[in-house]
């Protein structure tokens, strides 16, 4: 199974007045073609900045991305021009991510005339297509943004990025705006389009219950650093990061009858700004100890699970 | 539920937006009652009503646009709705109380925590002016944040310690009713833990009744005793919460667990509701759930759909409501 | 396509400033004086220049509608001719200031860094020197006359402009629309001149229309001093300043120039309320 994307020790530092933010912390992990990397976490772990890479729309501080076994992490104009035909993102807020004066036809027709490949009638021609394969009525082409209400906006979203048939989407939490009943729409439509169209996806979340649904490998990041990866449904059946347990006992589970026991973690997600060395988590942890402020290693505990805590193999036996 | 011993009732409550363009029928002839010491979860999707019904209950809907169509609120026997604005002003902060959604714009900025809660105190408490601040440090303890901190302004906390301050202030004076209105919506699911678990402990060492607003349906499960959802303006399943969970009777209803993603099942696709949420300017002739509802008939176009008593418990608003064979 | 987006929005404004009965009369008086300015030539009954000493300061009588000044020209031909001069100086110091401003901000917002910063210094020291004293440094630089006014008004009102063009896109460029313009391909010129643009110059129109009003009085403020447009030129604002020695004895050859001025700002300040309104997302359902 061949690696679409690869990401290689990434990190990304933002400077700002109060010191150096460490926004992702090497990072690494790969996602195969067709298949779905969910990453999970919470404020400030550095997901959605880790997405916004992978698309260009931030470059990372150092660290390789590769696609497609070329190395892209860094891209002239024309390069770049290029990899947005094969990555795209779609975007978490259906509110602000389209020009409220731009309809929904130009809106999605706006990558296509830049790309220079179409021309007028076949970019109208395309994004005809395109509103069907998402499910827009015809008659809301000319609609503004305005009018439509979240799930269809989102919608626009999602044809805008399929116009140049990318092979990757990055979906920054691209149901986290819209209601229930809505948010099941979508999320069957993007399986649908994966299935339909081959696409590989990075889907960002802070919602357990979603990414279990559509992923099939996992990432958990706390605080810029990958905590835990695995395949999705081993996450929820075995986890061994202490923070792991945590987040996933945290959800309010619809069961009645069972009540988890819940970690109920002490104090407040630190600032991501010049962090102590080793793990982030350590002072909130229940098992800290001397070795976890030492700079942590990704080790495999099991096939294909990977866990970054020092005291993950003591933990087990205990 | 016993007659006599309803805490708050809520009787055929209708309200509406009026601006020059259009009407929003946000309310429709909503009626409920609470018992003293019962958590309600009102759970429904965004636009459905439920946050101008708790506004309602506390007076605190701008009029106009708003306009207070109809109905009543009995609270210990008085209908807080016919209450003069000074009346209401001594009930408000003391005998209710209500926590909003953004804990990131519900506080003060230009004032410390704990003047704010001591506001509160002063102007609803009978405690002499020296112990206010006493009793408002404890109320920080009690919330779990440090006494030390009762200077120190919003800014300077994240947004899971502004909600526990929020939620200090709405408990220093013991009210006695407690509208939440999707409190943790905004937080991450670990602070969100932390933070139902603490309003878990007070309700009930204060047996504070409390009206939960949110859509998060495990929300529901871990804090509710009762559960009211809502769509249109309009209640369409009431019961207890092994009522709402374990025999979901509206279609509505159903489609919202079918809708979730569920950590202890694995499907390939989600059944959604189909179509769009309804649109509140226009209300239909019959049931406000027909156009997408996959079980819907003709009787349900046309006429007005009243309350069916599924048990004596749990209240439906469906002509078809799904019986106990087909759960 | 664009013509089909911009006639809907028009129409949308349209239709919302003329829910403002205060709206509708400031810009149905603002457009009367500047059809009066036009067709000034038509309507003026005598040469706003001829000197006439015989007829000098009359009250407004049947054969001088508006009276005459203290040179004996009609009131009334010199307020008509003087409406072009005001107007021209109103609108044309802001059209100065809107370009330039929005350049400036524009650059300052969008890039940031030392860019905005040096901008944003260079707005604070132009701002900080009195209005006045700036405009009598800069005729002094320049000379008098209505075209220099022109030019010592708009350039003090480019920082202001600037700051609010800054503002502007420093909220606009959070947006996400921006960043998926990045995604398709957009050039940096294209995102502006394509999205950040037609997104926030709704206050810049606002503050501009406002703004010609309070040009048309600081250029009455400049005439008075001496500086400014000198007479015999009609504006306004000069014939104002002419006056002030007559006021007591000859009222009218004071009140009727400020009147004008007057119905002018006015005008215009209850247009460009409106107009605010109208062009307020948020004032939408």
């Amino acid at each position: 199974m061949s690696q679409l994307v690869e990401i290689q020790n990434l990190k990304k530092y933002f400077k700002t007045a109060r010191g150096m933010v460490h926004a992702v912390d090497d990072v690494t992990f790969g996602i195969e073609k067709g298949k779905t990397m969910g990453i999970v976490g919470e404020s400030g772990c550095g997901k959605s900045t880790l997405g916004r890479i992978l698309v260009h729309l931030e470059e990372s501080t150092s660290g390789q991305i590769i696609f497609n076994n070329e190395d892209v992490t860094e891209l002239n104009r024309r390069d770049m021009k290029q990899f947005r035909e094969h990555a795209q993102i779609i975007f978490q807020d259906p509110y602000s991510s389209l020009d409220p004066r731009y309809t929904v036809e130009a809106s999605i027709k706006e990558p296509l005339l830049n790309s220079g490949k179409y021309s007028q009638d076949e970019a109208l021609e395309k994004t005809r297509e395109l509103m069907d394969l998402v499910g827009i009525a015809p008659r809301l082409r000319l609609s503004y943004p305005h009018e439509l209400d979240g799930g269809r906006r989102q919608r626009v979203g999602i044809a805008r990025s399929l116009a140049l048939n990318p092979e990757f989407v990055v979906c920054d939490e691209p149901v986290s705006a819209l209601d229930v009943s809505i948010q099941a729409q979508i999320l069957n439509l993007l399986k649908k389009l994966q299935q339909e169209q081959n696409l590989t996806y990075l889907f960002i979340t802070h919602d357990l219950s979603v990414v279990k649904h559509i992923s099939d490998h996992i990432c958990v990041m706390y605080l810029g650093q990958l905590v835990e990866t695995c395949p999705s449904h081993e996450l929820f059946a075995k986890q061994y990061h202490p923070y792991t347990k945590a987040l996933l006992s945290a959800i309010p589970s619809t069961d009645i009858h069972h009540k988890m026991d819940r970690i109920i973690l002490k104090g407040e997600i630190n600032s991501p700004i010049n962090p102590k060395p080793g793990c982030r988590f350590a002072t909130r942890c229940n098992y800290v100890c001397e070795r976890c402020y030492e700079p942590q290693t990704l080790e495999e505990i099991s096939p294909n699970h990977f866990v970054s805590c020092s005291r993950v193999r003591e933990l087990e036996t205990m | 539920m016993n007659e006599e011993k309803a805490f708050l009732e809520v009787n055929n409550l209708s309200v509406e937006y009026v601006t020059k363009e259009e009407t929003v029928y946000a309310v429709n002839d909503v009626s409920f009652r609470l018992e003293k010491g019962k958590v309600l979860g009102l759970v429904g999707e965004t636009g459905a009503g439920k946050t101008t019904i708790a506004r309602t209950i506390l007076r605190v809907l701008q009029e106009p646009p708003a306009k207070l169509r109809s109905g009543s609120v009995i609270m210990e026997g008085k209908n807080l709705l016919e209450l003069s604005e000074d009346e209401m002003c001594l009930v408000r902060g003391k005998q209710i109380t209500m926590i909003f959604q953004d804990p990131m714009t519900s506080l003060n900025p230009v004032m410390s925590i704990g003047k704010q809660i001591a506001e509160v105190i002063g102007l609803h408490s009978k405690i002499p002016s020296n112990e206010v601040r006493s009793r408002a440090e404890e109320m920080l303890e009690i919330v779990g944040i440090p006494a030390e901190r009762y200077d120190e302004y919003p800014h300077q906390f994240s947004g899971g310690m502004k909600q526990r301050v929020v939620i200090a202030i709405a408990l220093a004076c013991q009210p006695e009713l407690l509208l939440a209105d999707e409190p943790t919506t905004a937080l991450d699911v670990t602070i969100q833990a932390q933070v139902l678990e603490l309003m878990q402990k007070l309700n009930k060492e204060n047996n504070t009744t409390t009206i939960l607003i949110t859509h998060d349906l495990g929300v529901v499960a871990e804090m509710c005793d009762e559960v009211a959802i809502v769509y249109a303006g309009e209640i369409v399943e009431s019961g207890t919460l092994e009522d709402i969970f374990e025999k979901p009777s509206h279609p509505y209803t159903i489609g919202l667990f079918g809708a979730m993603p569920k950590l202890n099942e694995d499907v390939e696709w989600l059944s959604p509701i189909e179509g769009l949420p309804p649109d509140p300017t226009s209300l239909l002739e019959g049931c406000s759930f027909y156009p997408r509802c996959p079980r819907a008939g003709e009787t349900c176009k046309e006429n007005k759909i009243n309350l069916v008593k599924v048990s004596p418990s749990h209240m439906c608003r469906c002509c078809l409501p799904v019986g106990e064979e087909e759960q | 396509m664009t013509n089909v987006k911009k006639k809907s929005q028009l129409v949308e404004v349209v239709k919302r400033i003329s829910y403002n009965k205060g709206a509708v009369f400031g810009g149905i008086l603002f457009l009367a004086v500047v059809l009066l300015a036009i067709f000034a030539p038509l309507i003026a009954p005598y040469d706003y220049m001829k000197v006439n000493i015989p007829n000098r300061c009359l009250a407004p009588c049947r054969e001088f509608l508006l009276g005459t000044d203290y040179m004996g020209r009609d009131m009334f031909s010199r307020v008509l001719y003087g409406a072009r001069y005001s107007l021209l100086i109103g609108v044309g110091s802001v059209l100065f200031s809107a370009v330039f401003g929005v350049i400036i901000g524009a650059a300052a917002g969008y890039f940031g860094g030392w860019l905005d910063g040096l901008v944003m210094r260079l707005c604070d020291v132009i701002q900080s020197i009195p209005g006045m004293i700036l405009n009598i440094a800069l005729a002094c630089v320049l000379g008098p006359g209505v075209f220099n006014t022109i030019l010592a008004l708009g350039f003090q009102g480019i920082a202001g402009t600037a700051r609010l063009m800054r503002s502007s896109i420093l909220n606009v460029r959070k947006m996400e629309y921006l960043d998926a313009a990045r995604t398709s391909n957009c050039s940096s010129f294209r995102i502006i001149v394509r999205h950040v643009f037609p997104n926030t110059f709704a206050p810049i129109l606002v503050q501009s229309t406002m703004g010609v009003g309070a040009r048309i009085m600081a250029a009455a403020g400049m005439s008075y001093i001496g500086i400014g447009v000198q007479p015999p030129t009609p504006e306004w604002g000069a014939m104002l300043a002419d006056s002030r020695d007559f006021i007591m004895k000859y009222p009218h050859m004071c009140l009727i120039p400020g009147v004008c001025i007057m119905i002018v700002v006015l005008a215009l300040n209850l247009f460009g309320d409106g107009l605010r309104d109208a062009l307020d997302p948020k004032l939408k359902k």
